[in-house]
């Protein structure tokens, strides 16, 4: 690689010829403001926040897509550049509602954060300001407008990242507007809900619908039994909600605040993603018995199932039936649970904890809805967004709190169903499970080092007993249409596929925790995501118990209550069916 | 004689032999204009008219011709008719009334219809027309027109035997004529005679117009390349201070028509290039001929084909035409398009063999139908005679061109944007670097350049680098075409070389303003120019004097402003203009001109304040300096110049709340003069908000709180008793 | 929006499967919406959808694409559609306020078409006859030297004639 000599406010360094000026300046310290910058999904120069003066040249140039050469000289705070840099982002706000106080990203919000930064005290050039209305129509998935500083993100990383394309780009000049196909609504789109265009929006142009509500309204119904459960990555990014770095187990602190919020019980939809493991691998291994709809593909990750539907219905048949953990909770809370109790479902309130924007409306699926009771099996869900501003909007101080334990018996869970937090996490836990089944020994093999990585897609055979199992992991749905498109076409005959709508799995989902503004860390971030699953495989490796089918209260609940694995019971409450969509996703 | 140069004669035979051009020596020609301007005015049924006349008569040596555009638009739809052995007559606004008038009298009578005559050069017909050129090039010695007037009265020749013009460049002045001092061209005879001494002057008018022979000495047998402009047009004063290189067959040939396009040397320079299979020395010729990029950012042509050879190793390489001409008021591509396509196709296909390109593209406005109808026959009939397709003339070059339409998006002009929209995407720019050259269409280093930098090319070819860089000044060489509008007499095209003046363009050909009104500024560049006022009206055309004055050379809009033109209003149109065609990408250009417009509205409906105009000027420098294209960088441009050059104009707006031209609606106050009011009660019923109070017979007043403006009781009142301010 | 509502023209789709076999399939987008505003006069949404499954682009990006070019027009036209150029040389000699007059009178804006879809106006970039300024054309027909105050005569007339032409084809 040849080097080349820059110079940076009189700093002399040698970087690399195909460095950016960003990159050399962040190399020497010298952080300069932006704001549509991100590493993967812009290289754009659109919101010219970045511009530096370089010796010679009679334009800005903005240093996140401008490369150095032999010589230059770049001058990057000079009164014209800050005065430059503060009109422009007073622009900005000029079409921007500027309705801070009112709004959810108050405080973790980049353009508040860079006016702040950058000195925009008063309004020089203020004028009528766009508007559009709000768009609720989705479940999961909250659009506005208005709050759009078109830098662009949302599209690369529906188009680029997840390969939906819901968004464009249209009109254009001061009326471009961010909009599915048609402006249409993102409920009358092939929007999947994963919620990932709003971790990368810089400001709160998507935000999730909000559903705490409801959920203070039930909490405060003394009539009403209300039921936590929380997915598997809660644990390992809330404690970020409250000045902790990425990977810190918050599990007993989460639970305690779940309970001090006035939840009556509080499970772990782990103890669902243990039950998933057992239903699913009885589906397989019948499936590679048979020879019949294979690969078999994951179901839990509910944007997945989404793009499934939308973008390759003849896949369908492919994908595992079970519900998710998520959902099997829900059901058994509502079943199971309540004759246990002696409730009445229609008094119980379940509220999913997800990190996930898509399991909201996965709950709203009238396939999880009781038919004869006219209820759905779960009744709210927040993301740990939510979570987090639920605890801080009750006063409670997270990190003074004591730890606390899940309720029993549904708080129960093995290693296996803390790790379907990461990607690979549920075929590893499937494998462990398997492995057991097929080779009839116990305490073989409990680490696959294959299926754990980041990276958005692996392929491996793994030796199970005298079988080979061709499997594959995607995570990030880009990747997902890849691997499905070689089963489509026939390129590739593998056993089992997991597919989580995110990079990185649910621990990168779309209701995660969103970067501090000034942490330097970008949403997508991959040494954020290997944190975050860090803390998930450390929980699995620390319980004496971590096969799924191995959870004494699933084994339990199954002698108790629903028979055996795959059975009659089983089927009609833990399985469900999919459709295909329109519109129809390219 | 190689292979390519062989198979080209051969074509030329084929397309045009000899006895062709015998035969239509003996015919009466009707040449109608056939752009989408022409046809507008109404040429199609022009043609029908002639058509039924011709049938009528039963005469089979009378024939119709279709053209392009001369230019000439405000005097459209303009018919020539040429009879065997006489001047050309060209008749300006020939509407369908005036065809059979036409038709008797001058092509079954013989006797030119005076009346109808372009521009009313003159009322008679003269049986020569002698043009000497006049350019500083040629040295033109005064002494030799006085000499020619001396021997016309020496001999009783008549004013009206012989006419004498001085012509603007006629390109002649290639290497080996530029030591003589005088060149003249005689019609209809056709000849150009060169000469150096009064002597020779004298010994050629005694042998010619005396003797009535061709002096064989003095003549010159190079065909320059705006003869045949020269020899239809020359007569005619809007043309001759013009240079037609780009335009040279416009308003000739028929575009529609290979065989005449080759006839007029077309293809000659394609198969001469392919014949010396020099690449590099036909990218060395283009560099030294000086030739810049046309559409508006000016950089050399040269240079450009040169990097998109060397900077990326990637075989596969594309050109591209731009022909996304989309400046309000410019029309110059559209007529080089619809009036000589295969020059643009020639010129191409020869850039293309020198960088290497397989496959150019044109990118053309869906809005220019007609034009896109030319290029795609000018495109299908060169391919049928393989001057484009696999190895073109039996080279080893093969090339083709795709045509790819624009969809009104005026940042596709930017070469970026246009990649983005060939490859079917919104027309968004990129950052550059990397520029096309290295990466460009689908990441292929590709080159871009516009209609007239194309059509350019094979004339430098023809005539050499030295011949072209003569014309033009020390940066600038060449000639430029301008779309000249506005308040100007002679609106429409002209070509002048590098240097002409403002002055020269809009007085001396032109013709001035209208309605005995006075200049007030020039815009040029379109919405990314500026306005020069008329105290810099001596500034001439080129790259730097224009960008020095505050505007730019652009893609050759000119728009005449003059003292009823409201300078706030003008810059209020640009920015509408730029704010609507931004393509929202980068946030100065979309917000910052929103905002602009915003500032400028306020000064023309009377709620600016001073502080205004210091915010405009912060928000232009801002924008001028953030913007990610050229779209964005160039608009404040309409802004800053006529802040700089008519600031006062602005403060008056301000201040006084008063519009000086009285354009600016919202600022005009109607008032009724008590003492002329007769109190007929006429301006109180047309009043659409009723703001006229009044009784009848008695004066009336008008409510200014309510007034919206409109003007009808201005319009109204028949005893002036109301008065506009 | 189903396949079996695709109703898009055989000479269409076969253009369709003529650009899919070309090196950049993609780049046809904007020449095939092109065909489908010439045929139909406008882009509807069903149109575009279907566009978008047959030659394998997003559907947003087929929407983002026509609504970016101003050319595009993405509801029907009016019996007598309506384009009033607004290039430089018509501003000079006062287009705005011939515009002006026919929002007034029509009561719609740019780009739209009256409820009872006789008119629809727009505003063109330089229609190229500068010279008759300011020009506007209804239909195939260039009308030069429009003054504002002849607009309502001009709709009249019009009205009058699309009555007319009703009534015959009725």
């Amino acid at each position: 690689m040849n080097k080349v000599n820059i110079q940076i406010d009189d700093i002399n360094l040698e970087v690399p010829e195909n460095s950016t000026i960003m990159e050399a300046c962040d190399k020497v310290g010298i952080h300069i403001p932006r704001l549509c910058y991100h590493p993967i999904l812009s290289n754009e120069g659109a919101c010219r926040i970045c511009i530096v003066e370089v010796d010679g040249i009679y334009n800005y140039l903005p240093s996140c897509s401008t490369y150095v050469f032999d010589g230059m000289k770049i001058k990057t705070n000079s009164p014209e550049i800050r005065q430059a840099r503060r009109d422009l982002v007073e622009l900005m706000l000029d079409n921007h509602p500027m309705d801070c106080q009112l709004c959810v990203r108050n405080g973790n919000c980049e353009l508040q954060a860079l006016s702040y930064k950058l000195g925009v005290r008063e309004r020089l050039f203020e004028g009528v300001r766009k508007s559009y209305e709000l768009d609720l129509s989705s479940d999961s998935v909250v659009r506005n407008a208005e709050k759009c500083i078109l830098c662009g993100q949302c599209i690369r990383v529906c188009a680029n990242v997840q390969g939906v394309y819901n968004l464009s780009q249209h009109h254009r000049g001061v009326n471009t507007i961010v909009t599915p196909a048609f402006l249409s609504s993102m409920e009358n789109s092939v929007c999947v809900k994963c919620g990932q265009c709003i971790n990368v929006c810089p400001t709160a142009a998507f935000t999730e619908k909000d559903y705490t509500e409801k959920i203070w309204a039930a909490l405060n119904d003394p009539d009403i039994f209300v039921i936590a459960q929380t997915a598997p990555s809660i644990r390992a990014a809330i404690a970020e909600g409250f000045g902790h770095p990425p990977g810190v187990n918050g599990t007993g602190q989460m639970i305690t605040a779940l309970r001090r919020l006035g939840f009556d019980a509080v499970f772990d939809t782990n103890f669902g993603a243990d039950l998933t493991i057992v239903e699913e691998s009885v589906e397989f291994l019948k499936r590679l018995e048979s020879g019949e709809k294979l690969p078999m593909i994951t179901s839990c990750s509910p944007g997945w199932i989404k793009f499934l539907e939308h973008f390759f219905p003849e896949l369908i048949p492919n994908a595992s039936t079970c519900k998710s953990p998520m959902q099997m909770v829900s059901t058994l809370l509502k079943t199971y649970y309540a004759e246990k109790n002696n409730l009445d479902p229609k008094k119980i309130f379940v509220v999913g904890v997800m990190p996930c924007t898509a399991k909201k409306f996965e709950s709203r699926r009238p396939e999880h809805y009781n038919v004869e009771g006219g209820y759905p099996y779960t009744d709210a869900v927040i993301t740990t967004r939510e979570l987090i501003w639920m605890i801080k909007a009750y006063g409670i101080d997270f990190n003074h709190l004591p730890k606390g334990n899940f309720d029993l018996p549904l708080g129960f869970s093995t290693g296996a169903g803390d790790i379907f937090g990461s990607t690979g996490g549920v075929m590893e836990a499937t494998l462990r499970t398997c492995q057991a089944k097929l080779t009839g020994i116990q305490n073989q093999e409990l680490e696959y080092f294959d299926v754990r990585n980041v990276e958005g897609l692996r392929e491996a055979s793994i030796k199970i007993g005298d079988k080979v199992l061709n499997i594959a992991i995607a995570n990030g749905l880009n990747n997902a249409k890849t691997i499905l498109n070689r089963v489509k076409n026939k390129e590739k005959e593998y056993h089992i596929v997991e597919i989580m709508a995110c990079l990185g799995g649910c621990v990168a989902g779309g209701g995660q925790p969103i970067p501090d503004v000034g942490e330097f860390i970008y949403p997508l971030d991959k040494n954020m995501i290997k944190l975050r699953a860090k803390a998930l495989y450390d929980i699995d490796e620390n319980k004496s118990i971590r096969r799924a089918h191995e959870n004494p209260y699933i084994e339990k609940l199954y002698e108790e209550y629903l028979g055996k694995p795959g059975g009659e019971l089983a089927y009609k409450l833990l399985h469900t069916h999919y459709h295909p969509r329109l519109p129809k996703g390219i | 004689m190689g292979k390519i140069l062989d198979n080209f004669n051969k074509l030329r035979n084929e397309l045009d032999p000899a006895s062709t051009d015998a035969q239509k020596q003996e015919k009466i020609i009707i040449q109608i204009g056939s752009a989408t301007c022409e046809k507008a005015a109404g040429s199609d049924a022009v043609r029908a008219e002639f058509e039924k006349l011709i049938n009528a008569s039963g005469r089979s040596d009378i024939i119709i011709k279709q053209t392009g555009c001369t230019g000439r638009c405000s005097q459209e739809p303009i018919v020539g008719v040429f009879m065997p052995d006489n001047i050309p007559v060209k008749y300006k606004q020939v509407y369908v009334d005036k065809v059979p008038q036409i038709f008797q009298e001058h092509i079954l009578g013989k006797k030119p219809v005076t009346s109808l005559m372009l521009d009313k050069t003159t009322d008679k017909l003269y049986s020569h027309v002698v043009t000497f050129c006049s350019s500083s090039n040629c040295k033109i010695n005064e002494k030799f027109t006085e000499v020619f007037s001396k021997k016309m009265k020496e001999y009783n020749l008549s004013d009206d035997e012989i006419r004498i013009l001085q012509g603007g460049c006629i390109g002649l002045c290639s290497a080996e004529e530029r030591d003589n001092n005088g060149v003249m061209m005689v019609f209809p005879e056709n000849v150009i005679y060169s000469f150096k001494t009064v002597e020779e002057l004298e010994q050629i008018f005694d042998l010619h117009f005396i003797k009535k022979k061709i002096d064989e000495d003095h003549i010159r047998h190079t065909q320059h390349l705006t003869e045949q402009f020269i020899r239809f047009y020359g007569d005619v004063s809007f043309f001759n201070k013009q240079t037609r290189i780009t335009l040279r067959n416009c308003g000739i040939i028929d575009p529609e028509d290979l065989g005449d396009y080759i006839h007029a040397k077309g293809f000659e320079a394609l198969s001469n290039c392919l014949d010396e299979g020099q690449p590099d020395n036909i990218i060395d010729t283009i560099s030294k001929s000086g030739l810049r990029g046309r559409g508006g950012g000016g950089y050399p042509t040269g240079l450009k084909w040169k990097q998109t050879v060397t900077e990326n190793p990637d075989p596969i390489k594309y050109v591209i035409c731009n022909a996304d001409e989309g400046d309000p008021g410019a029309f110059m591509d559209r007529s080089a398009l619809e009036g000589d396509p295969f020059s643009i196709v020639e010129g191409m296909t020869i850039g293309a063999y020198a960088i290497r390109a397989t496959k150019g593209f044109v990118y053309i406005r869906a809005e220019y139908p007609l034009a896109i109808k030319r290029i795609e026959n000018a495109i299908n009939k060169a391919r049928e005679k393989n001057l484009l397709g696999k190895n073109i003339l039996g080279s080893d070059f093969s090339f083709d061109i795709e045509i790819r339409l624009g969809a009104g998006a005026f940042v596709c002009g930017e070469e970026t944007a246009l990649i983005h929209s060939i490859e079917g995407k919104r027309g968004q720019p990129r950052m550059r670097p990397p520029y096309p050259s290295k990466v460009g269409l689908w990441g292929h280093p590709t080159c871009i350049n516009n209609v007239e930098t194309w059509a350019n090319v094979p004339a430098i070819i023809l005539y050499g680098a030295d011949w072209f860089s003569r014309i033009g000044t020390e940066g600038s060489k060449g000639t430029k075409v301008f779309a000249l509008a506005g308040k100007v007499k002679n609106t429409g095209l002209v070509e002048v070389p590098m240097g002409t003046t403002l002055r020269e363009i809009i007085y001396d050909i032109g013709g001035g303003i209208p309605d005995n009104k006075s200049l007030k500024a020039v815009q040029t560049g379109g919405p990314s120019g500026g306005c020069i006022p008329f105290d810099k009206i001596d500034t001439i055309v080129d790259y730097e004097t224009l960008k020095a004055a505050g505007s730019m050379m652009g893609s050759g809009g000119m728009i005449i402003l003059d003292e009823a033109d409201c300078i706030v209003s003008t810059a209020k149109f640009f920015l509408e203009f730029t704010k609507d065609e931004s393509c929202g990408k980068c946030l100065p250009c979309r917000e910052g001109t929103y905002r602009m417009l915003e500032i400028l509205e306020r000064i023309t409906n009377g709620t600016a304040v001073m502080e205004d105009l210091d915010k405009l000027e912060r928000l232009s420098n801002l924008v001028k300096r953030t913007s990610l294209c050229g779209l964005g960088q160039s608009a404040p441009n309409p802004i800053l110049s006529t802040l700089h050059n008519f600031r006062e104009e602005f403060e008056i707006h301000i201040k006084e709340k008063r519009c000086p031209t009285q354009r600016c609606q919202q600022l005009i106050t109607y008032t009724i003069v008590p003492e002329l009011c007769t109190g007929c009660l006429l301006c109180q019923r047309r009043c659409p908000v009723s703001c006229i109070n009044g009784l009848p017979k008695k004066p009336h007043t008008i409510i200014q709180e309510f007034c919206i403006k409109c003007g009808e009781c201005f319009n109204a009142c028949k005893f002036d008793a109301i008065i506009k301010r | 929006m189903f396949e079996e509502d695709y109703n898009l023209d055989k000479e269409i789709t076969d253009y369709i499967d003529w650009c899919k076999e070309q090196e950049h399939p993609e780049s046809y987008l904007i020449a095939i919406l092109h065909k489908i505003q010439e045929k139909y006069g406008y882009l509807s949404q069903e149109n575009m959808y279907e566009v978008a499954q047959k030659l394998r682009v997003p559907t947003s990006f087929v929407s983002g694409v026509a609504t970016f070019y101003h050319y595009f027009r993405l509801k029907p036209r009016g019996y007598f559609h309506i384009s009033i150029c607004l290039g430089t040389a018509c501003f000079v000699k006062g287009a705005d306020l011939v515009l002006k007059a026919f929002q007034n009178e029509l009561g719609i804006e740019i780009g739209e078409t009256t409820s009872d879809g006789v008119f629809s106006i727009e505003g063109a970039r330089c229609i190229g006859v500068c010279a008759l300024a300011p020009v506007l054309m209804i239909n195939d027909a260039v009308y030069g030297n429009v003054k504002p105050t002849q607009v309502s005569e001009l709709l009249s007339s019009l009205r009058a004639k699309y009555n007319q032409e009703k009534k015959v084809s009725a």
